[in-house]
């Protein structure tokens, strides 16, 4: 079950190796993004894009805010 | 978002799955370093001035006036131990109310702005509003500084000079 993390686990779990996939869409991660995550927008999640992300380490959505 | 997004990803195989919920704003709004097009440029972040006098609610008038003796022109945001922003002094009554407590003379739930706010967007709003500080504070209330609305505006100007064209 997906679990929500802070900022402060964030950047533990980052600096242990966690992937960042920021979901909004490209033209805002083009803009500014959180170092290191890749961009694969909501719509667009499915097997064939997600198969850059290794399933073997945690991985961590983010988008704007609470929404 | 991100939570659907994560539980999407669970759909797809992944076990080990997070979402960062307070999101990009949470990040940007703690003044940690980001990558893309728009980074390095100047925003209210930039100008906010961060080692502001600050106050307690129970505090005496009188006291805090003789902290901001470095500073007398500028508010004082009233803080909890958290520093959150729970009110803001304007200097005229600081120096109005000497035997008052914080509490007594703040403006409660003043306005506040993400540091990631555009200069020119704060520039505008501050001059329309008539209003001398920006208090700026993380996207939970936490206070980072403050921009006066001269710093703002020079540094707008500035930003615009460096990219007009030659």
């Amino acid at each position: 079950m997906p679990t929500t993390i802070d900022r402060s686990r964030l950047r533990e779990m980052l600096a242990a190796g966690a992937q960042l996939v920021e979901v909004l869409p490209r033209r805002e991660y083009d803009e500014e993004h959180l170092p290191g995550a890749v961009s694969i927008p909501l719509r667009e999640l499915n097997r064939a894009t997600t198969s850059q992300l290794d399933k073997s380490r945690p991985v961590i959505t983010y988008c704007y805010d609470y929404q | 978002m991100s939570s659907r997004a994560a539980w999407r990803l669970e759909s797809l195989g992944f076990t080990s799955v997070f979402f960062y919920h307070p999101g990009k704003l949470d990040w940007v709004s703690a003044g940690l370093p980001v990558e893309g097009s728009a980074a390095g440029i100047p925003n209210l972040g930039t100008v906010a001035r961060r080692d502001v006098v600050t106050c307690r609610l129970n505090e005496q008038l009188s006291a805090v006036k003789a902290r901001m003796a470095s500073d007398p022109t500028g508010p004082c945001p009233v803080v909890n131990d958290q520093r959150i922003v729970l009110g803001l002094l304007r200097s005229d009554a600081i120096k109005a109310n000497g035997a008052k407590t914080a509490e007594e003379a703040m403006i409660s739930g003043p306005v506040t702005f993400r540091p990631n706010v555009a200069l020119e967007e704060i520039d505008r709003y501050l001059t329309d509003h008539k209003i001398g500080h920006a208090v700026v504070t993380t996207s939970e209330g936490e206070l980072i500084g403050l921009a006066s609305a001269e710093d703002v505006h020079r540094l707008h100007a500035e930003s615009m000079a460096s990219t007009a064209p030659k």
